[in-house]
């Protein structure tokens, strides 16, 4: 797939985690995130816990918390309705500088918050240890249908053609006189969309049959040759993570 | 429009999760069928162009709720409601895994309301306004339009339901404004996205009336969308 737009978040490393066949890592993150929700918002502690198992994890793949604090303001629109909730929650309300808010809406913006972080951070370690081929192959190996690891790969492999095609059409614009500058970029782009659409697709179409007559039928060739598959050993140890967290999950559970 | 983590609790989010995976089979086996060499790299592309469109975030900060384009009639005009609902979804889990753009728990809500409510709404709509509206280009865009507006509608309310039956924050009374603030942004944002599902459909159905496959499927013997520009844009 090239350098491009896909593997943004990729950080390149050696580190034992990035060594860890991709489909581990998917099942680790999502059972660790699916723990971490099912936590009691009361347990404060818990979330501390899986806040040290995400440090540990981002240590031992070598990637920087500032790298993965800035990432993690992706999820500040997805989380607004938390900054809402005091506001608008119902029941008991207390006074904090001069606002009356809900107790309830404030657990419930707390809940929004701490455990949408530590999902955004789970996630953004995976894709920073993962390259979007490998994911695919993982997806793949988890025995997702192939009609939807075959969407996958060309969605990302598309997005590259996509935003390829659309710096050309932004540079046929400005070379025959357009000069567009922020806001104004818009009306440009609008009334090209449906041309970026068609033009991507021909080219894409292209790929595709190239692919095809070089042997493509539906799958990574990583796949089939089943080379890279994780080994017992690799389950074990990715299993760390779910586990412990899992653990606290269910103490926080017994404890409220 | 994304659910986060930790606003709708454990048990609805499971129940959701088993419809959506229950709806996604059968989509998965339905589109098996559709998925030939012209509709892959089309199902790749509209899948690729949503995710691009969805990056557009609107956080609307007096309500507290954000939203975006959704794409679910683009992807049912151009390669059909089954297929369609599977881009839809494809997108969906690459951006929860990755991104973090959605709880990964909650992935089953999410599914629900952009993938299938969205999609079916749109392809119900397209099906009922393909038959009664006259085949033109003017015909295609109304349908394309109205139908992306309403299922971006159906999608935000489908939020409001989750709310309310597993919402992790009492709102009180406020469920209703909840519905009425979904509703009106979602309104907003549902004319730009039918703008653009409009333009993109039409240029697609006027160089290309084979790729789009509400034309080829709804067939009612009339011609379709007159004019087709020899050999397109390259």
């Amino acid at each position: 797939m090239g350098a491009g737009h896909a593997h943004v978040l990729y950080r390149e490393s050696s580190s034992p985690v990035h060594r860890l066949a991709p489909e581990v890592k998917i099942a680790a993150m999502v059972l660790f995130t699916v723990a971490v929700v099912a936590t009691p918002r009361e347990a404060y502690w818990a979330f501390g816990g899986y806040a040290l198992l995400v440090a540990g994890v981002a240590a031992l793949a070598r990637v920087g918390p500032r790298w993965l604090l800035s990432r993690a303001l992706i999820e500040l629109p997805f989380v607004l309705f938390a900054f809402a909730l005091p506001f608008l929650g119902a029941g008991e309300r207390v006074e904090v500088a001069g606002l009356s808010l809900s107790v309830d809406g404030l657990h419930g913006a707390w809940n929004i918050l701490a455990k949408g972080t530590l999902g955004v951070l789970a996630s953004l370690l995976l894709a920073a240890t993962t390259t979007t081929r490998d994911l695919i192959v993982g997806l793949d190996r988890l025995r997702c249908p192939q009609v939807l690891t075959q969407i996958a790969t060309f969605m990302l492999r598309y997005l590259d053609v996509l935003v390829g095609e659309a710096r050309r059409m932004r540079v046929a614009r400005v070379s025959r006189g357009d000069d567009p500058r922020f806001l104004w970029q818009l009306r440009g782009f609008a009334a090209g969309v449906g041309a970026l659409f068609l033009r991507a697709f021909e080219r894409g179409e292209r790929v595709y049959l190239a692919m095809v007559s070089r042997g493509y039928t539906g799958r990574m060739p990583a796949v089939w040759q089943g080379g890279g598959a994780a080994t017992a050993g690799q389950w074990a140890a990715a299993a760390t993570v779910p586990v412990i967290a899992a653990t606290i999950a269910a103490v926080a559970l017994v404890l409220t | 429009m994304h659910i986060s983590n930790g606003i709708i609790d454990g048990p609805v989010a499971a129940i959701f999760a088993a419809l959506a995976l229950a709806a996604l089979t059968l989509c998965v086996l339905r589109g098996r069928r559709d998925l030939d060499d012209r509709l892959a790299p089309m199902a790749g592309l509209v899948a690729a162009f949503i995710f691009a469109v969805q990056m557009l975030n609107f956080p609307i900060f007096t309500a507290g709720v954000s939203g975006h384009l959704l794409g679910g009639a683009l992807a049912a005009l151009l390669v059909g409601p089954w297929v369609g609902a599977l881009c839809v979804a494809v997108v969906l889990v690459v951006q929860a895994l990755v991104f973090g753009d959605g709880g990964v728990a909650m992935l089953g809500l999410n599914i629900t309301n952009m993938a299938l409510l969205g999609t079916a709404a749109a392809y119900l709509l397209i099906a009922l306004l393909l038959r009664v509206l006259r085949r033109t280009p003017a015909g295609l865009a109304v349908t394309a339009f109205v139908s992306a507006l309403l299922s971006v509608v159906v999608a935000s309310q489908g939020f409001v339901l989750q709310y309310w039956l597993g919402g992790t924050t009492d709102l009180g009374g406020n469920l209703a404004g909840l519905a009425g603030t979904m509703a009106g942004v979602h309104l907003l944002i549902g004319i730009g996205e039918g703008l653009i599902t409009a333009t993109t459909v039409v240029t697609v159905a006027k160089v290309r009336p084979d790729l789009v496959y509400a034309l080829r499927a709804l067939k009612p013997a009339a011609p379709a969308p007159a004019v087709p520009v020899a050999g397109g844009a390259r």
